[in-house]
Order: structure tokens, then C-alpha cells, then sequence
């Protein structure tokens, strides 16, 4: 196989990971700001540092940071190249350099999928029809995801996307967990265990967890297990841990014998697996999701290297 | 459909003769296209127009900057010809390449040719087409032009002529074997036993011809495609026959020549030796060391491999010097220089003002001619006579005074017709025909080739980027069945 298909189709997956991760974010925030009184609510500045998009944002819009502005600048500017809109197109333009790779239905709904964004993105979205869009465009992602299982075969092309999707889901992951982690609530607050879970329960929410959440922990949604559910689960498919078990067998299955990107994501399993929860209390949340994000972005790198070198 | 009332005035019909009758090797077609009432017609057309969107013919064409494709205009009463007639041509169509590639080599080696006079010198000094950087080389098997579209027009008295060679990278292949499929699917009943010759050997052959070239005596070279990518109007037919032939299709940025002079693509799993080059990029764009500096699409280097040997590229580079308006009026003399042959299929008569008694005719008879430069960056374009004022006749004359061997003149054509399905009914609508011809171990020839349509009444243009359409082709056996 020809390492720019390769290539193509690993970032066509992380791509249209990323737009389904982006509505997901923005979704959760979104959630809470309705469910958490005014002084509570987390505003939407959080998802801008999240994105790490902190420089940019300030450089198009200035220092004033309202929803609308957040959510235009996430969703439907091109000139952020992480904002759902551009994360659709190289979606598409990584698929269409591919498409003899994949079934044909494949393409036709990822151009349906673009179309619809592309007029949708025309206009201004009340927050009602936001809401229903994004879950509406969560669905088409999921739909793709599920064609492909369904109808390809599962080849070098289809492990590439893979490798694509789950990387960058555990990214997402870690991004989506971060929105509660801005350490929103003030210990000395006397409402905090109701509005706490909460809060979790709307990022479970988010990443449509929180059934299997109730199944499997079986115990009250709080802080402590619902991290442990979506950093270590190896059941849950968004869970961090179950990206990484994910990301090990398909690389398993590449050809080489450059095994350092391999190698990288069974560190970083273990890193994950010995988190314990109680820990996770001490140290700032947040730092360790950034740490965990660096090191996912070298497992991308190591990836990079080894199957898509320039000739 | 309502067949009684066609006819085409003054023109030669490929269906139809004038006294209003089916051909013989149409008359099946057209006895059952007759038997279909408006309904079953509706239905047949909308069947084509929905199998042809399914598989993908599709032209692209640029809208703003958002390729979008377009599927390209199909007509669905197909354009028969005789296996009898077809197999002449067929022979002639081998005939006049192989003396094209004898051409070629000896103007990239000893001009044997300009040397004993039969073709001037002058003309190779002024041919945009002549690559000095293959000089002195003759490739694997002594062949230029691996695949040749060859253009084909049938004249008022019935004839199939040559209207022009294409021997750099001729396109339309994949048109013809799609019709094909389209109308197999359509028209089911029509297949059975009536004598259709089948077309899709094709992929099978171009592989075959593709991996006789190869340096390595392997059984399985590795053959790619290479295209410019997605963005070429003709995307669809790279990655096409990459797919029909099971080969990659690759890109430029895809391979690298090593300090070896050896090609390579870049995998997955490391790089691969590449064998034999099926190159959809013009000459210009192949090699930045050598040709054009700022190509993206080449490979740098590509021209060393080749001379070296270790790859093979399909066409040749240079392979173009023989297709310029001028080289095609001196084909018939090349068949006989070379081989010692009458030419199998003739040429459309072509008067060359290099020769004094031809310019003489020429310039007495401008308002009646087409006259066409051989070497068009003079940007005067062609005289077409019939249509032309008599200043530009004035012009044209003191051009032709001026720089005689640079003009050719040909008569205006009353190329064929056939009938084609439009909208209200059945009208005649001028085609032609570009079958292709492949070279290397061994010679094929495509069954029929691609019928181009002018789908606008009167109209001669047939380009697809300009509203062309194209029909399915049948050479068809009209003998009985006991008797093939």
C-alpha cells in the first residue's frame, strides 16, 4: 500500500474523529451551562484554552468572550483549522484522494455529511437548532464508522483508519474530561456534592457513557469514578484505555519492524492503568490530561515517521 | 421509437442507407429499437442514465474551485460496423503504428528517413515535439508509442479515414468499456447471439503489453499509473484502469530514482522497486531535472532511469514528434519507406504547401480548403475556407508564401452521421471514432473503439469537454451462427 493513501486515509480518520469529538465538546459544555447556576456555570472560555486555541481566538475575536463568538469560532470558522467546518473538508479531501480504497457508499455519505455542514454553517444556528445539528452530525460520524465496519474489508486502508479514529479519540477524550477539570467549583461551597455529579454526569452524557457508565461502575456517578470509568474502562469504546488496547492491535497488524510507535502506546497504557483515581485528586487534573495529550501527539509523530516518510 | 421518417441529407449514415433501410449488421438493432414503445424508451433511457451515474462515468469539469463530476452525455442507440470492415481496418490501424514507431526510433537515431530524402529535415528542426533529450536512445523492443488512440472519420462515400494520430497520452479507453457494461445492462435481449464482438479484453491487454517492457524478467513486474491527480479531467480513467489492471495508482510525490538510476515507490512497508511506468503526464511535466523546473507532478530523475534501462515508461518520452499535423501528412509515404507497404487505411486527403504544385492548388482553392500549421505557437490558428472572409483568405495566402512547409490543407469533411436518441425523437448527429492500438510483445487492437457524438444538430465537435457525448460501439458478425 502506498504510504500517502495510507496517510490520506489516517487522517480522513482522525479528521472526522475530531468534528464528532468537537460536537461532543461543545455539547457538554453547553449542557452545563444550563444545568449549573449562573455564578457556577463555566461560561464557554474553557473550550477555546481546551482546544489550545488560546492565541488564535484572541488574535480574530479579542479579549471579548461570548458563546456566540466561541461557538462560531469551533464550528464554522475556516480560519481555524481545528473548528468542525475545516475538520469536515480534510475529511473529505483525505477520502477523496482514497476513495478507490473504501466503498463507494462510504464517499457518498461523507460528501452528503459536507454538504449538509457546508449549509448549515451558511447561516446563524439558534442554540436549539445547534443542539440538534450536532447530534444530528454525531449520528452521520457514527454512521460512516458503522458503514465502513459493515462493508470494508479489513485491510491495511481500514487499520489506518483506525489507527486515525482512535488516536484521536483518546485525545478527545482527554479534552472532554479537561472541560471539568478547569476546577470550577470552589471547595467551600455548600452545594457542591449535587452539583458535582452533575457536572460528570454531563460529561458522561456528552460521550454517550452514562448507561454504560450506570451498567458497569454501579456505583453513584462522582469525580473519582467516572475518571477511572473514562480513563481506564477497557470495555467503554471512548474510554482512553480502550483507544490505546485499540491503537496496539492495529499496529500490531502494520507491516515493519519499526516498532516505536507500538512501543510508545503500550508505555502509555501502563501510564493510564497506574493512574489510581485518588491520585488523579492531587494532581491538577488538567496537567495530567495535558501530559497525556503530549504523549499521544508523539505516538502520532513516531506514526508519521514509520509509515508515511517522503520518499 | 419512431424510426420511418429518419434520414440524413448529404450525409454518409452509419445505420441507414439512403434509401432509408437498416444497414445489414444493424438491422437487428434496429428492428428491436423499433418494437419499443415511448414507455419502454423512457424507461431504457433513464436505465442508462442511472447506470452510467452508478459506475461512475463521469467527466470532471471545474466549478469555481469544488471539483464536481458530471457524467458525460450517453447516448443509447449504439454505432455498428461490420466485423468484416472493422478487421481491415483493424490490420491497417496495426500496420500504420508500426510504422510510426519505426519512425520514431530512426528520428532519435540515425534519420535514416531524412537522409534518403522522404522526409524533410526542415520539418524536424521546427517540431515542438522532437525531445533532443532522447536522442541517441531507442527504448525495449524499439517501441514509442505503447498505446496509440488513433482518430478515425468516415467520409461521404462510405470510407474510414485517419484524421489524426494521438501518441502521447490518448484518453477515452475507459469510456468505451464502461458504455459497454452500461449497455449490456440495458439491453440485455439485444446480446443474445447477435453477433457482438466483446471489448473487454482490454485491461487484460494493456497489462500485458504494460509488463513486456519491463527491465526485470519477472512474472510479475511491478506496473503503477501515474497520474497528475485528482484534479485531472481524466482522474477518473487513471484510476480506472489502475483498478481493472489491479496496479497503483501513484503520483509523482509517490516515487523516487535512487543514486542506482532505480525507481521506487514509497509503502508501507519500505520502498518498492517499480518496473514499468504507465505515465499519464505530459512530456513536459515528467522529469523537473530535465524538462519543465517547476513540475510538481514528476519524479526528478525519471529520464536517467529510463535511459539506464531500468525502467520502462508507456508512452516513451518524445513519442509525440510523430503525431504533429505536418508528420501525419507524410504517414502514407512512412508506410511505404518503412515497410514497403500500400497503407491499409488512408489517410483524409491531405495537400502539403511544401511541395509547389500542392501550394499551387492550395492557394487557388483557399475558400473551398481547411489549412491548419503544423507548429501552432504562431497563434494565427486555422483557415476553415467555406467559412472565412476573403481577407483572412488574403492572410492566409501570404502565410502559406511565407513559410510553405509549416501548412497543410485539407478538404472540409462531410464526416458520418448515426442515429441518436435526443430529446422529441431520433436525429442524426455526426461522430467518430478513436480506437486504440497496443504495442509491445505483441499488437492489439480495441473492438470497435470509442464513438464521440456531437450531441447539437450541424455540429462537428465532439470533445467531451465541450458537450460531447459518447455511444457504445459494436462490430458485429453478420454471418450466421453455424457459420463463425
Amino acid at each position: 500500500m502506498l504510504s500517502r493513501l495510507a496517510e490520506n486515509i489516517y487522517w480522513h480518520g482522525r479528521y472526522l474523529e475530531r468534528a464528532e469529538g468537537l460536537a461532543r465538546l461543545i455539547n457538554v459544555n453547553a449542557n452545563l451551562n444550563l444545568d449549573l447556576p449562573g455564578k457556577l456555570a463555566p461560561g464557554w472560555d474553557p473550550l477555546i484554552r481546551i482546544t489550545g486555541h488560546s492565541e488564535q481566538f484572541a488574535e480574530l475575536y479579542g479579549d471579548e468572550l461570548n458563546e456566540r463568538q466561541v461557538v462560531k469560532f469551533l464550528m464554522a470558522d475556516e480560519r481555524n483549522h481545528g473548528s468542525i467546518k475545516s475538520s469536515l473538508e480534510m475529511a473529505r479531501e483525505n477520502m477523496r484522494s482514497a476513495r478507490d480504497l473504501l466503498p463507494r457508499e462510504v464517499w457518498e455519505q461523507m460528501n452528503t455529511l459536507y454538504l449538509d455542514a457546508s449549509d448549515q454553517f451558511k447561516g446563524q444556528l439558534s442554540k436549539r437548532k445547534r443542539h440538534e445539528w450536532l447530534n444530528h452530525m454525531i449520528l452521520d460520524c457514527q454512521r460512516i464508522a458503522g458503514m465502513l465496519m459493515g462493508t470494508m474489508s479489513q485491510d491495511y486502508a481500514y487499520d489506518f483508519i483506525l489507527i486515525g479514529r482512535y488516536l484521536e479519540r483518546a485525545d478527545m477524550t482527554t479534552r472532554i474530561i479537561d472541560v471539568r477539570a478547569d476546577d470550577l467549583l470552589p471547595e467551600e461551597l455548600e452545594e457542591l456534592p449535587p452539583f458535582e455529579s452533575i457536572q460528570w454526569m454531563s460529561v458522561l452524557k456528552s460521550l454517550s457513557a452514562y448507561q454504560m457508565y450506570r451498567r458497569h461502575v454501579r456505583v453513584r456517578v462522582s469525580g473519582p469514578a467516572v475518571l477511572a470509568f473514562l480513563l481506564k474502562d477497557s470495555q467503554f469504546p471512548r474510554s482512553v484505555l480502550f483507544c490505546l488496547q485499540a491503537l496496539e492491535s492495529r499496529l500490531n497488524a502494520l507491516p515493519g519492524d519499526d516498532d516505536q510507535a507500538l512501543r510508545h502506546v503500550v508505555q502509555l497504557m501502563r501510564q493510564v492503568n497506574q493512574a489510581p483515581s485518588t491520585k488523579l485528586k492531587d494532581q491538577p487534573l488538567s496537567e495530567f490530561m495535558d501530559d497525556l495529550q503530549i504523549e499521544l501527539a508523539e505516538v502520532g509523530r513516531l506514526i508519521s515517521q514509520t509509515w508515511f516518510p517522503a520518499p | 421509437m419512431d424510426l420511418n421518417n429518419y434520414s440524413s441529407t448529404g450525409f454518409y449514415d452509419e445505420l441507414v442507407t439512403e434509401a432509408g433501410r437498416p444497414r445489414a449488421a444493424a438491422r437487428a438493432v434496429w428492428k428491436y429499437l423499433k418494437s419499443l414503445d415511448q414507455d419502454e424508451l423512457n424507461e431504457r433511457k433513464a436505465a442508462c442514465e442511472i447506470a452510467a451515474l452508478v459506475a461512475g462515468i463521469t467527466f470532471r469539469v471545474y466549478f469555481e474551485d469544488t471539483g464536481i463530476d458530471r457524467a458525460m452525455p450517453f447516448d443509447l442507440i449504439p454505432r455498428v460496423i461490420p466485423k468484416k470492415e472493422w478487421d481491415q481496418v483493424s490490420a491497417g490501424l496495426e500496420q500504420r503504428v508500426r510504422a510510426l514507431n519505426l519512425f520514431i526510433d530512426d528520428l532519435y537515431n540515425d534519420q535514416q528517413i531524412v537522409k534518403d530524402g522522404v522526409f524533410p529535415a526542415e520539418l524536424l528542426k521546427d517540431s515542438e515535439n522532437f525531445r533532443k533529450q532522447c536522442q541517441g536512445f531507442s527504448p525495449p523492443l524499439g517501441i514509442w508509442a505503447h498505446i496509440c488512440g488513433t482518430d478515425l472519420v468516415r467520409d461521404d462515400r462510405g470510407e474510414l479515414l485517419v484524421l489524426e494520430d494521438n501518441l502521447r497520452i490518448p484518453s477515452g479507453v475507459s469510456y468505451m468499456l464502461e458504455n459497454r457494461q452500461v449497455m449490456k445492462r440495458v439491453f440485455p435481449e439485444l446480446f443474445d447471439d447477435s453477433g457482438i464482438q466483446p471489448v473487454d479484453e482490454y485491461p487484460a491487454q494493456l497489462f500485458d503489453t504494460l509488463a513486456s517492457l519491463s527491465p526485470r524478467p519477472l512474472e510479475h513486474p511491478n506496473v503503477v499509473v501515474l497520474t497528475p491527480g485528482v484534479f485531472n479531467s481524466a482522474y477518473f480513467e487513471h484510476a480506472y484502469l489502475a483498478q481493472m489492471m489491479g496496479v497503483e495508482l501513484v503520483e509523482g510525490r509517490d516515487l523516487i530514482v535512487d543514486d542506482q538510476d532505480q525507481v521506487h515507490m514509497q509503502t508501507i512497508a519500505g520502498l518498492e522497486r517499480v518496473d514499468v511506468i504507465y505515465r499519464r503526464i505530459d512530456d513536459a511535466f515528467l522529469d523537473p531535472e530535465v524538462f519543465r523546473k517547476d513540475s510538481l507532478l514528476g519524479v526528478p530523475g525519471l529520464m536517467r532511469a529510463w535511459r539506464a534501462g531500468n525502467v520502462a515508461l508507456a508512452n516513451a518520452p518524445g513519442a509525440g514528434v510523430a503525431d504533429d499535423k505536418v508528420v501525419y501528412a507524410y504517414v502514407p509515404e512512412i508506410i511505404e519507406y518503412y515497410l514497403n507497404e500500400k497503407p491499409g487505411i488512408g489517410n483524409v486527403p491531405t495537400w502539403k504547401c511544401g511541395n509547389p504544385d500542392e501550394r499551387a492548388y492550395v492557394l487557388e482553392h483557399l475558400d473551398e480548403l481547411v489549412v491548419k500549421p503544423a507548429n501552432e505557437s504562431g497563434g494565427y490558428g486555422m483557415l476553415i475556407g467555406p467559412h472565412s472572409t476573403k481577407k483572412e483568405q488574403q492572410k492566409f495566402a501570404r502565410l502559406i508564401k511565407d513559410d510553405p512547409r509549416n501548412y497543410i490543407a485539407q478538404p472540409t469533411l462531410a464526416i458520418s452521421t448515426s442515429p441518436t436518441y435526443i430529446q422529441g425523437g431520433v436525429a442524426p448527429r455526426h461522430v467518430d471514432l478513436r480506437p486504440f492500438i497496443l504495442s509491445g510483445l505483441q499488437t492489439h487492437v480495441t473492438t470497435g473503439g470509442l464513438t464521440r457524438v456531437a450531441m447539437k444538430a450541424g455540429s462537428l465537435v465532439v470533445n467531451s469537454s465541450q458537450g460531447g457525448g459518447s455511444k457504445d460501439t459494436w462490430i458485429v458478425d453478420t454471418q450466421p451462427s453455424s457459420e463463425r
